[in-house]
């Protein structure tokens, strides 16, 4: 008796809340950068702690020039549809304009969905207490500095520096 | 379905405290449902209150972005008035559903 409860007590799980998550952008597209957005935003909104870091080509999502001109890749997507539901012919997407406009059209569907443009959507984190980082050694690469970077960004950090900020019990890194 | 007594008033909540019927809501319930939260309404409270109601009611889906366009207070404001849930316990305490957007 005692022997089976002592059993039972070692494989109760016990669940602690998540109290932060830092989320890591390292890729352009535009489902790319707004998967962590979201992440980012619904965890302030749950009131969990959001660190969001930006490295290699995500570095676009917060540079002045590139971050309101994000674009999803029409060429090698096999999720890319016709709005008919055929499957969508790789070659017509290599056709100058069409990656721009089926950008367009995924903006404005999200649009109507309440989902703002990048830089609002920053504006909504930070405003939530949610922080934005780059990663030096994609910025060095890239040559960008502090002022090619959209003034949300809190600081340019290193790999070191993001994993100091990732302690404490319930945080999770999030790699999208 | 819980009972809760607010405001000398026996409502029915769900389990995460929301009141199933929306006829049910009075300032009074709101201030005692925000008072367990630690919260105290104020005047800016009861505003974003009625706007979400008013919203809820005419078939709007509810999003932070939405409140804070509305003039009333912007979005940092929105999270100060209602902190670690600003559009969970504001939808909560204007007697609505919980929000169903992820945004």
């Amino acid at each position: 008796m005692f022997k089976n409860q002592k059993l039972k007590n070692m494989t109760e799980v016990k669940e602690t809340p998540l109290k932060k998550v830092m989320i890591i952008v390292a890729k352009a597209n535009i489902e790319d950068v707004y998967a962590g957005l979201i992440m980012a935003n619904g965890a302030v909104m749950e009131g969990i702690e959001a660190k969001l870091f930006f490295t290699f080509f995500g570095l676009d999502a917060i540079t002045k020039k590139q971050m309101n001109k994000l674009h999803t890749a029409t060429v090698g997507n096999p999720g890319m549809r016709m709005p008919n539901g055929w499957a969508f012919p790789t070659l017509l997407g290599a056709i100058p304009g069409v990656e721009a406009g089926v950008s367009a059209m995924m903006k404005k569907q999200m649009d109507e969905l309440d989902v703002p443009p990048v830089d609002e959507f920053l504006d909504m984190i930070t405003a939530g207490g949610g922080e934005i980082y780059a990663c030096k050694m994609a910025a060095d690469m890239f040559k960008l500095t502090k002022d090619d970077l959209c003034e949300h960004v809190k600081a340019i950090i290193t790999v070191g520096d993001l994993y100091a900020m990732s302690g404490g019990d319930g945080t999770q890194i999030i790699f999208t | 379905m819980a009972e809760k007594t607010f405001a000398g008033k026996t409502v029915e909540v769900t389990a995460e405290g929301y009141l199933v019927n929306k006829s049910d809501w009075s300032k009074e319930v709101a201030a005692e449902m925000a008072k367990e939260d630690g919260i105290e309404l104020t005047d800016k409270h009861y505003e974003v209150l009625d706007y979400l109601r008013e919203q809820e009611a005419s078939g709007a889906s509810l999003t932070i972005r939405k409140v804070g366009k509305s003039g009333i207070v912007d979005i940092k404001g929105l999270y100060e008035l209602f902190p670690g849930g600003p559009l969970k316990l504001s939808s909560k305490y204007a007697g609505i559903a919980k929000p169903a957007s992820c945004v």
